[in-house]
């Protein structure tokens, strides 16, 4: 059924800090990897080694720069994969109820065993978070790992989505959103987070932490005790005496 | 948008398909036995082959029993259930016009609501979407709806009121693009979209992988402003004024009919390549786009 | 039918069927990877969480590790060329015809003339070993690709302070409170320096990035610096004059730990002219302050005057430290006078120097822990500067990048922040100072091995690798007056040397892991030129070539023999203490590699190849008293070799009952013990022996004890490096040892005791008004070597690479999305593709290196982005420079150690209009000794 949850229990994300995140690309490839062996369809990589390659990601790392006049440019990664909306538009296009949204966690997720691939919820989301994989004809995204997030054959400490587990710099981090006393939130009050495009009312579950202020270094001038050698050794044999 | 030939195809025959069902089911042309065959044959041949392209662009068919299911939320859902219900209400009155010479009028009525219930369906699901600013606005049914009348006007061979209808069109066509452009143009900025305008000036240096990717192929479609234009005056012109000044100026004739036809055709079928090719998706916000 | 309620999804999938733990070779990072396996395929690679490299977080490329091992660009079996050289033409062989083969080239060669025979081998994480087959063999022609990638942090760092940058030490990342990171530093110890960073931004510490380029690990730094290429040193040394004329320096950490106080001769005409006083038993004198007296820098009590001088015999004598300060109190390293060459303010680099002061001596860190230095002496507490530098390929692939790595290093020990708490950490086996590194050797005897381990720290023109005639006795020209410090060799040089016959000749080229015809060589297109050159019989200028690659690389195609390599999933390997482990500042450690999964192939792990290879030619240390083979493989020997006594190529499990650690006889059960705990071993040392290596006591007597060093080795850090005066005295005239007339003047000028800072000599080589822009590459993180290209996954994220604009560059030329530009330097031209990159300095462009690939290689089609848009920009870049005006073309490389300066690159730019169909230089397609790859991936397994 595509109609969403009135509510759900938890809103389980990603805050995704955009200060620390330096580009690495491991989030994307572990992500690759993990939903490759695991949650539905490979995801597959047509033309991998031709002309004109193209694969399912289900996270993506763009670079942007931003600048204002008189101010040196600067340079943000941000790693770009699905929000978990609450008011997630793609579910409740869907023909067919594939996508849903659980009430217990609020994860979005496609049952490939409904999905005919026709694309409507990709059209749906302002986000870009859903890919078809051409080989397979479904419609694939972020699982938030399901499978390994409530996964009793990994260890306690694993229960991460793949992408936060492997990231280096420390720039994911996952939880319940919904409770105002997790880690999650307060990071997100601590540091401003921020939803994406909220205009356009899916009230995203994942948060971004906005870069922190950029070249702001303006220490004042330290007080010169010798400005030639013969005045600074004066000042060398005075400060070895105080040692 | 990516202008897929099967949706094109979909939208521009099914609409012809349910449009001339509209005005079969009123009883316009009144016609039985062979004729009636006829017009029920073409009115069936173009909504079916339409709602048969739909189906192209489906990655996995196999699942497609369960695109009724959903008809609570989903618009695609809702136009499949008035799609079929359409085309089994005018087979009860296609039966006994054809075959019996009988007039099963509240059926005919019903299926007219229903054909034109299920252009509205199908027009829902582009007019929804808030993520295409271009599309998501009253005047997407109204042209869609205005094209399956007009057009299915024309194949009933109803020339004034076909030329009336596309004259209508030809205005609304206007109008649309005059909106649409405005509120494209308020679709925002890379800053907007990734919520670092407060930085400056946003642009996408690098978009992760240089490779294709789905959402670009499908989303991050763009055509050219003066192309574009050209195409909009072609659209107006074949779609909508041509054949309204044809059916509205010229005596009645199978030739101007048939004229008339042909230009609307190839008119809405370059219109619609438009519809999508000038929809701007936000995503495309993210791809500097 | 659907509700969401009703859907059942299994949360709880079995994950793997078994999850083996080894060691990621994607980089030179050398994380610890779980391998999920099901149904005995590799199917998911993660990192370990246990491992003290990466702690569980793993990159881009270690979790795209996968495809590299499934990509379809292996090699299958040992290959014979048949075709020209260059052709790609091969036919498959056995291991017994490749293995005769390679013996029936080496065997003679090694009888009458070994030096003949050249081994250098790339991206080896096997040193140790590769270069003591090298050794028993007995050519002084081996190295590493060091001396094209960062010998000059390397040798700066270990002749001033014992220990470098690289994945040799680190910040204190849990402690530092300002963190300065020069030039592009993504590739070597990759996910320690992220997981520093993460750190840094947890805690809310600054980040200072000196870098012409915004990106990677410099878009979050704090404050951005974006420096014009090779001015770093002249940036470094204003901090330092800015620093000095305000006092802000450590003068007890100086007066303790390092060389301040020696003093220096300063009779002009003497032959000891710069070098220290020294005393009785030859150790360098210091001022006593208490007593006025000299005495032996390390008498225990003596705290050295820095402020004293001294007169003996007519001869004046300063401390070390006076002449320091009077160089850098110099206006010449006034911010105004820099500002305009490092495009940096001067208002900013005072800002900057301000900052380095207040965090180092406002917000100092004391530790309570007591702890005990070299001379006895007992302290209460650790006293920690929290600031803290990383430098890598960006300062040092210039040819002035030893001096600057060298005013880098200055600026640490300045400021008192090396080993301390906050600041600069060694890991094991650092600190070691030049003294405890080996010299030089290319003593040949034939049929003989050589006379002592190929690289090493020269101390003085003594050690430098010439003949009676005053020639290069190594193929590269390593430790000649061109570069007396190449310390890592010069394998940049070796193809162009070799071909030319200067310094002689040679017969056969051994390789491995080094793709020299393509993106590891300057001048990618000439070289490919002289790997098929043929002198006036019609044969090969280089007759033969043996090389090892697990991939069909570009070099695949102008060897004569491959020795196909496994993966690094299916080979056994050592992260050794004997080479470049893979330690934390906190302690020991080294790792395996181990088959995950046997080879599906007939192919060899290079290693194992090499032991056979030694074992056929009777080489001394690979064969028993009656001539058999003394290993089976690599791992037998891994096990059981010993380098001294008790002291193997692992420290782990050591000793017959696994006990011992460092030290003890082998285990036969070790290589089980380093599985069985998850492929590596560590040891941590005791509190009070984690910070003051160099001079602790604890440190000194856990190293002794776990066989790193065979006695105490306690040091001073030298500000001032002595053997470089030796060079230059040499230079000036004194001594035997002399240089050749043309080089006189470069040697005093540039062998400086104290760091200096000169241009680039493309600055001065080229004309800077013709080729007025800098031209850098940087790796992708993502990827490494040219490994990245044949990754299904990896390709996708970077698989064509931009040539990089600044703002005004950009609309100055009229360039737009999609347009190409020919880029043009004094040695040749390139036509590419062109983006817009406003985040840069102004007078800078760049790309990603290694991305562009030669049609037919890797498993690629032939139309595929990598080679019909991607680039180099080595066709750009030539070894030697341009002619000067004594006719000469000088190497384009360091002048101390021999480092390719890659970086000097100055080019100009022009729109290519109309553009072409392909980046140029466009080469023919090489015919591929794989199949062709398959449409579509999608293995779940």
């Amino acid at each position: 059924m595509t109609s969403l949850p009135e509510k759900t229990d938890k809103k389980l994300g990603l805050v995704i800090d955009l200060d620390t995140c330096v580009g690495c690309q491991g989030c994307v490839t572990a992500c690759k990897g993990w939903n490759t062996q695991n949650y539905g369809a490979p995801l597959s990589d047509t033309d991998p080694y031709g002309a004109d390659p193209g694969g399912t990601f289900l996270n993506r790392v763009f670079s942007y720069e931003a600048q204002t006049e008189g101010r040196p440019a600067q340079t943000v990664h941000m790693p770009r994969s699905c929000l978990h909306c609450d008011d997630a538009p793609c579910v409740t296009v869907c023909p067919t109820g594939a996508s849903y949204k659980r009430s217990e966690d609020g994860i979005v997720l496609v049952n490939e065993d409904r999905c005919i691939g026709c694309g409507l919820c990709a059209w749906a989301c302002p986000f870009g978070a859903r890919e078809m994989d051409r080989d397979a004809g479904i419609m694939k995204k972020c699982t938030l790992c399901v499978d390994r997030i409530y996964n009793e054959n990994l260890p306690e400490e694993d229960r991460v989505p793949a992408c936060v587990r492997t990231c280096p710099s420390g720039a994911r981090h996952f939880g319940d959103l919904g409770d105002p006393d997790s880690d999650v939130s307060k990071l997100v009050a601590d540091r401003g987070g921020y939803d994406l495009m909220p205009d356009l009312g899916t009230k995203p579950v994942n948060k971004y932490l906005p870069p922190r202020a950029k070249d702001t270094l303006n220490t004042q001038p330290l007080e010169v005790v010798a400005d030639e050698p013969q005045g600074f050794l004066g000042w060398l044999d005075k400060a070895l005496e105080k040692l | 948008m990516h202008p897929a030939p099967s949706v094109i195809i979909f939208t521009t025959l099914s609409g012809l398909g349910f449009g001339l069902f509209f005005w079969l089911g009123l009883g316009v042309p009144d016609v039985s036995g062979g004729t009636a065959f006829a017009f029920f044959t073409i009115a069936y041949a173009l909504s079916c082959a339409g709602l048969l392209a739909s189906t192209f662009h489906l990655g996995n068919k196999k699942n497609a029993i369960y695109a009724l299911s959903q008809w609570r939320t989903s618009w695609l859902s809702r136009e499949g259930i008035a799609a079929i219900l359409t085309l089994f209400l005018f087979a009860l009155v296609a039966v006994p016009r054809i075959f019996l010479g009988a007039e099963m009028a509240i059926s005919g009525v019903l299926g007219s609501i229903f054909a034109l219930l299920t252009v509205f369906t199908t027009s829902m699901i582009y007019a929804q979407l808030k993520t295409i600013r271009r599309w998501h606005q009253p005047l997407t049914p109204v042209m869609f709806l205005l094209h399956a009348l007009g057009g299915g006007a024309l194949l009933a061979g109803e020339a004034k009121i076909a030329g009336w209808l596309l004259l209508a069109l030809t205005l609304v066509l206007l109008a649309m693009w005059r909106i649409g452009d405005q509120r494209a143009a308020a679709r925002g900025t890379t800053g907007d979209a990734t919520g670092l305008a407060h930085l400056g000036e946003v642009r996408m240096l690098e978009s992760g992988h240089t490779a294709r990717n789905y959402v670009v192929d499908e989303m991050v479609y763009r055509v050219g402003r003066k192309h574009a234009a050209k195409l909009r005056m072609i659209a107006l012109g074949l779609a909508g004024a041509l054949p309204a000044a044809i059916l509205l100026l010229t005596p009645p004739g199978h030739i101007t009919a048939f004229l008339a036809l042909a230009l609307h055709l190839t008119g809405v079928v370059t219109g619609r390549w438009l519809f999508f090719a000038e929809a701007e998706h936000v995503v495309g916000l993210y791809h500097g786009k | 039918m659907s509700n969401p309620e009703t859907i059942q999804i299994d949360t709880s999938p079995s994950v793997s069927d078994e999850v083996r733990k080894t060691t990621c070779y994607m980089c030179a990072c050398r994380c610890g990877i779980n391998v999920h396996m099901k149904d005995g395929q590799v199917a998911y690679i993660e990192g370990n969480r246990d491992h003290p490299v990466n702690k569980g977080v793993l990159c881009g490329k270690g979790s795209a590790g996968i495809m590299q091992h499934y990509a379809p660009s292996r090699l299958r079996a040992p290959l014979k060329r048949v075709g020209p050289r260059g052709s790609g033409e091969f036919e498959e062989i056995s291991w017994d015809e490749a293995l005769d083969m390679a013996a029936g080239w080496l065997a003679p060669l090694r009888e009458n003339d070994p030096k003949r025979m050249a081994f250098f081998t790339g991206r080896d994480q096997s040193q140790s070993f590769t270069s003591w087959f090298a050794q028993a063999y007995g050519t002084p022609n081996y190295a590493a690709h060091g001396g094209f990638c960062s010998v000059n942090m390397a040798a700066a760092g270990i002749y001033t302070m014992g220990g470098a940058f690289w994945e040799f030490g680190q910040p204190d990342w849990d402690r530092t409170k300002l963190f300065m990171l020069f030039g592009v530093a993504e590739d070597h110890d990759s996910n320690p320096i992220k997981i520093g960073l993460g750190k840094l931004k947890e805690r809310g510490a600054r980040i200072i990035g000196v870098n012409p380029i915004r990106s990677g690990y410099n878009a979050i730094a704090d404050d951005w610096v974006g420096i014009t290429p090779g001015t770093d040193g002249l940036f470094i040394l204003a901090l330092v004059h800015e620093l000095l004329r305000a006092g802000k320096v450590d003068l007890a950490y100086l007066s303790r730990y390092t060389n301040a106080g020696f003093i220096v001769n300063e009779e002009p005409n003497s032959p000891e002219n710069g070098l220290f006083l020294r005393g009785q038993t030859g150790k360098p004198q210091v001022l006593c302050r208490d007593t006025g007296k000299l005495a032996d820098f390390d008498t225990p009590g003596v705290m050295p005057d820095l402020a004293g001088s001294y007169r003996h015999a007519g001869t004046s004598h300063r401390p070390v430290f006076q002449l320091l300060a009077e160089r850098y109190l110099s206006g010449d390293y006034a911010p105004e006078a820099v500002a305009e060459q490092t495009g940096i303010t001067a208002d900013r680099i005072r800002s900057i120097a301000a900052e380095l002061a207040r965090v180092a001596f406002e917000e100092e860190i004391v530790l309570d822990q007591p702890w005990t230095d070299w001379k006895g002496q007992k302290h209460d507490k650790m006293i920690g500067r929290p600031v803290s530098f990383h430098a890598m390929r960006g300062i040092s692939a210039h040819s002035n990048g030893f001096q600057t790595c060298r005013a880098l290093h200055m600026l640490q020990i300045l400021l008192g922040s090396v080993e301390v708490p906050g600041g600069f950490r060694f890991k094991p086996p650092y600190p070691k100072p030049p003294e405890a590194h080996p010299r030089p050797h290319a003593g040949v005897t034939p049929g003989q091995p050589l006379d002592g381990p190929h690289l090493g720290y020269p101390m003085g023109p003594e050690h430098l690798l010439l003949d009676d005639n005053g020639n290069a006795k190594r193929i590269d020209k390593a430790f000649t007056w061109e570069n007396p410090m190449s310390a890592h060799g010069l394998m940049h040089m070796v193809i162009s040397n070799a071909h030319a016959g200067d310094p002689y000749k040679i017969d056969t080229l051994f390789m491995y892991m080094a793709n020299m015809a393509w993106n590891s060589s300057m001048n990618s297109s000439e070289v490919m030129g002289m790997l098929t050159d043929t002198d006036e019989n019609g044969d090969y200028a280089i007759p033969h070539i043996i090389y090892s690659d697990a991939y069909s690389s570009e070099m695949v195609a102008y060897a004569d023999l491959i020795l196909p390599d496994t993966t690094y999933l299916e080979r056994h390997d050592c992260i050794s203490l004997l080479d470049r482990p893979i330690c934390e500042a906190d302690g020991a450690a080294d790792a395996i590699r181990w088959p995950v999964v046997e080879p599906d192939r007939d192919v060899r792990g290079f290693q194992t190849v090499l032991i056979q290879l030694g074992a056929k030619l009777g080489l001394p240390g690979f064969v028993t008293e009656d001539g058999s083979a003394k290993f089976e493989d690599y791992a037998d020997y891994l096990v059981n070799h010993e380098r001294r006594p008790g002291v193997g190529p692992l420290a782990g499990w050591r000793g017959k009952d696994g006990q011992g650690m460092g030290r003890g006889e082998p285990n036969p059960a070790q290589i089980d013990r380093y599985i069985e705990n998850g492929g590596f071993w560590v040891d941590h040392i005791s509190d009070e022996a984690r910070f003051y290596k160099p001079w602790n006591k604890a440190y000194q007597e856990w190293a002794v004890d776990r066989g790193i060093f065979d006695a105490e080795a306690p040091y001073v850090f030298n500000l001032y490096v002595e053997p470089m005066r030796k060079f230059q005295l040499a230079a000036e005239g004194h001594g035997d040892i002399q240089p050749p007339e043309h080089l006189r003047a470069r040697i005093q000028k540039t062998m400086d005791p104290l760091p200096i800072w000169y241009p680039p000599f493309e600055d001065t080589n080229v004309d800077p008004d013709e080729y007025p822009i800098h031209a850098l590459t940087q790796r992708p993180m993502h990827m490494y070597h040219s490994w990245g290209s044949q990754n299904a996954w990896l390709r996708q994220i970077t698989g064509k690479n931009f040539l990089y604009l600044p703002t005004d560059l950009w609309q100055q030329h009229g360039f737009k999305d999609g347009d190409y530009a020919h880029v043009t330097s004094a040695h040749g031209s390139i036509t590419v593709p062109v983006a817009h990159h406003a985040a840069l300095n102004p007078m800078t462009v760049w790309t990603w290196n290694a991305i562009g690939k030669r049609k037919g290689t890797w498993a690629l089609d032939n139309d595929a982005p990598e080679a019909t848009e991607g680039f180099l920009l080595n066709h750009l870049i030539h070894e030697l420079q341009p002619p000067k005006g004594d006719g000469l073309r000088w190497a384009n490389s360091d002048p101390v150690t021999g480092q390719a300066a890659w970086f000097d690159l100055r080019v100009k730019i022009v729109k290519a209009d109309p553009k072409p169909a392909e980046s140029q230089p466009s080469h023919p397609p090489i015919k591929s000794p794989v199949d062709k790859a398959p449409h579509v991936v999608k293995r779940k397994i």
